[in-house]
């Protein structure tokens, strides 16, 4: 039923060798915003490589998830400078706010809730990341405005 | 245009860019920066406002302008940048609507506008020279270089700077006499651990192989830390010209670039700079026609901390899952592939070419007796200028604040510096002129690590910081060994008792006994050094530990069960903001007079804090 050219299409793009492997793993989560079920066994055809180290690759990446994302992704920088500049509180406020805890999708897959550890932009902390695009000098009194806004709803 | 294939040839070719340059000297140019802070704070409509003004005018005629868009300047926090030259200006904030401004005033005028030129906070006094300005004054800067006054996706730029000159006195070099020549400049890894770079790549060479891997460490994991980024984006060049004399002296053939995922510009310049090296002739088949041939690949990481660990780097490029092992097996014996590997990481690499061009005893003058050169460090946190800023090894901690980083922000009390990441710890106020090198920082009970320091004041509770280096560890921790695996958890628990009034006496005891079991027990970096952050605390900020335990208090207001949130009638102007936007509606108060807050509804959000325009809410 699934369509494997879809898969083949960015494993094509890549040598046929296990260096590749995080690279495409990673192409299957920015085209599909997670990497399926059913990519990780084409995958693991086209490389000859067991279904279970691809899988273990999935579980240990954080890049990496097996389950679908939401539409839009909400990243909050909780590196050190956006720790102490107030980034607790942003989170807290989206959390609050969307309905849904870190690391997870809201009910109706529109918005998925992230922390990352630093995105390197610790001059403008605290740091909020929509859809990548970045947000410096977030305060978590202006925090939903800004997701409002970009994402138009 | 065909490869340069001599080494003559590239000098050639240096001096027609320097003619054609030379032609321009007069002509205005306008540098927009384009680092990762500056387009976030809208350098992209900037730049477009230049182009459009300037074809608008059609000032091709009597000036001609290039737009260059350049790597991070490391000033983000004024962001985005704009510099002018020959003027040599810099203008701070700029937005789309100064442009027409910029270009009558400056660019045909002449003339300054002040408005937007750097103003000393404490002194009130205009500083509108790029080089002038205190936060640039006191830097000397070896791996930013070029950062900021070269377009990173051109290589034409980085040649009429300077550039691949390094290599190609390398390349008439011994292999034997540039290993002595990096030895001898005293050159440290800049990744983290501070070992001699010199002395990694004799061992490196000692051992027979046919096949050798040259490594470059861009998994920039330490939050807090961001010149890797800043040089892989605003100067890849660099990165890639060290790792070709580091692979000419090594007799390695493939280089790999380990860039962090969550750095996609990076990526994208480091592509364009292979690219144009390979089409130069300056990588690939037979470098410059010496007979040499070294390639290089990227291989982008999966957002793992532990993979900036070397043995877990390894594996992840194979494409394996990024686990370490245990140290006894050398990389430089057996790393990628079982195969001798030198692995430096960013900074290190883009020190080379200025190190083989210049001389060991250079770049030795520079620095202390164990810390030879500099160090790029970003001063991030409390402060007042943030950014990145290279200096020579030896600044004291006290001359980095208060000098470049212009002092604490908001005028509030210097607390300590956290250094090294998650790796260090923190070094309390009165320890602030020990000067910064790599024995003195780990002598302190800290360390290096990549140079992230994070200004903490007063109000940077250092219990709670303990806990979020705990907390982030233990989320990054692989799961490979038990110490880590399972002993960070538990000293995770009992911080968080204490930040949560749960403390009792005998905790701290507990938590110094797991810390000694960690850093004695665990397989790799990660998991040896983390205790740093917990034992570095306690060392210097007992008395925070003990009015969490005793005193139920946590003196900086920030942990969230032992503070309450009130409003000062005195100053309360009762302008209402705190209770509109209060999630709670826990806030009343006519309008023009004092507010109060419920305490039983308050959730501690902190908003009213945040919107409060009268600094009218106190933590206590």
């Amino acid at each position: 039923m699934t369509d494997v050219a879809q898969f083949d299409r960015i494993i094509e793009r890549y040598e046929k060798t296990e260096e590749s492997l995080l690279a495409i793993l990673q192409d299957f989560q920015r085209e599909f915003h997670y990497v399926p079920e059913e990519g990780i066994r084409r995958l693991s055809e086209v490389m000859e490589v067991p279904e279970s180290k691809i899988y273990a690759m999935g579980t240990f990446y954080k890049a990496l998830s097996l389950t679908p994302r939401g539409r839009h992704t909400i990243k909050v920088c909780t590196g050190t400078a956006c720790h102490l500049k107030g980034a607790p509180l942003i989170l807290e406020t989206l959390e609050r706010e969307l309905k849904v805890k870190r690391n997870g999708t809201t009910e109706d897959g529109e918005f998925t809730l992230e922390c990352v550890n630093c995105v390197g932009a610790c001059a403008m902390a605290p740091v909020t990341l929509v859809d990548e695009v970045y947000h410096g000098q977030t305060r978590a009194s202006k925090v939903m405005d800004i997701v409002k806004k970009q994402v138009g709803s | 245009m065909a490869p340069i294939d001599s080494i003559g040839g590239l000098e050639a070719y240096r001096r027609k860019l320097a003619e054609a340059a030379e032609a321009k000297a007069d002509m205005p140019t306008v540098l927009v920066c384009f680092g990762t802070g500056c387009q976030a704070n809208g350098a992209g409509p900037v730049a477009e406002a230049f182009r459009k003004v300037i074809d608008e005018q059609g000032l091709k005629l009597d000036v001609n302008l290039g737009i260059k868009t350049t790597g991070c300047h490391g000033y983000c926090e004024n962001g985005p940048l704009v510099a002018i030259r020959p003027q040599d200006i810099l203008y701070l904030k700029v937005k789309p609507e100064d442009v027409p401004e910029i270009v009558e005033e400056t660019i045909k005028g002449g003339r300054t506008v002040e408005r937007l030129v750097y103003r000393d906070k404490a002194t009130d006094e205009v500083v509108a020279r790029y080089s002038e300005i205190p936060f640039y004054k006191h830097q000397h800067r070896i791996a930013l270089r070029h950062i900021g006054s070269i377009d990173p996706t051109d290589i034409d730029d980085y040649i009429l700077a300077g550039g691949y000159a390094g290599l190609a006195k390398a390349l008439a070099m011994d292999p034997e006499e540039i290993v002595s020549e990096v030895e001898r400049s005293g050159l440290r890894g800049r990744g983290g651990a501070g070992f001699p770079a010199g002395t990694k790549w004799r061992s490196c060479l000692a051992v027979e192989s046919d096949v050798r891997y040259v490594l470059c460490n861009g998994d920039e994991g330490d939050p807090g830390a961001f010149m890797d980024r800043s040089i892989m984006e605003g100067d890849p060049h660099s990165v890639i010209e060290g790792m070709i004399i580091g692979a000419f002296a090594l007799g390695s053939h493939q280089g790999y670039i380990y860039v962090r995922d969550e750095y996609p510009l990076a990526v994208k310049n480091l592509s364009i700079a292979l690219e144009a090296a390979r089409e130069k002739g300056l990588l690939g088949e037979n470098i410059l026609g010496s007979g040499f041939s070294f390639d290089i690949k990227i291989s982008r990481g999966g957002g793992a901390f532990v993979c900036g660990e070397s043995s877990a780097l390894m594996r992840s490029v194979a494409g394996e899952v990024g686990e370490p092992r245990a140290k006894y097996i050398r990389s430089v014996e057996k790393g990628l592939y079982d195969k001798p590997t030198v692995l430096n990481n960013v900074e290190t690499w883009a020190n080379v070419p200025e190190i083989i061009l210049k001389g060991a005893d250079w770049y030795a003058s520079m620095g202390t007796e164990g810390s030879k050169g500099t160090k790029v460090f970003s001063l991030v946190g409390k402060v007042n200028n943030t950014g990145l800023v290279e200096v020579p090894m030896g600044i004291s901690i006290r001359e980095l604040v208060e000098n470049i980083g212009g002092g604490v922000l908001g005028g509030k009390k210097f607390k300590a510096v956290q250094t090294g990441g998650p790796s260090g710890g923190c070094i309390p106020e009165r320890l602030a002129d020990l000067p910064i090198d790599f024995d003195s920082l780990t002598e302190a009970g800290s360390m290096m690590g990549s140079g992230g320091i994070i200004v903490m004041d007063e109000e940077t509770c250092m219990v709670d910081v303990a806990r979020y280096f705990t907390n982030f560890l233990v989320d990054e921790s692989c799961g490979k060994c038990t110490p880590c695996r399972d002993g960070l958890p538990r000293i995770l628990d009992l911080l968080t008792d204490i930040t949560e009034g749960r403390g009792g006496e005998e905790h701290v005891a507990l938590l110094e006994e797991l810390c000694d079991l960690l850093t004695w027990g665990a397989l790799c970096g990660l998991g040896t050094s983390a205790a740093n952050p917990v034992l570095s605390t306690i060392k210097y900020f007992r008395d925070e530990y003990d009015a969490h335990i005793r005193d139920k208090k946590c003196p900086a207001g920030v942990c969230k069960a032992l503070i309450t949130y009130s409003i000062d009638p005195e100053a309360c102007t009762g302008c209402r903001l705190c209770a509109k936007n209060c999630p709670q509606e826990c806030i009343t108060g006519k309008r023009k007079e004092a507010h109060v807050i419920d305490t039983s509804k308050c959730i501690k959000c902190g908003v009213c804090k945040d919107v409060c325009t009268f600094d009218a809410v106190r933590i206590s």
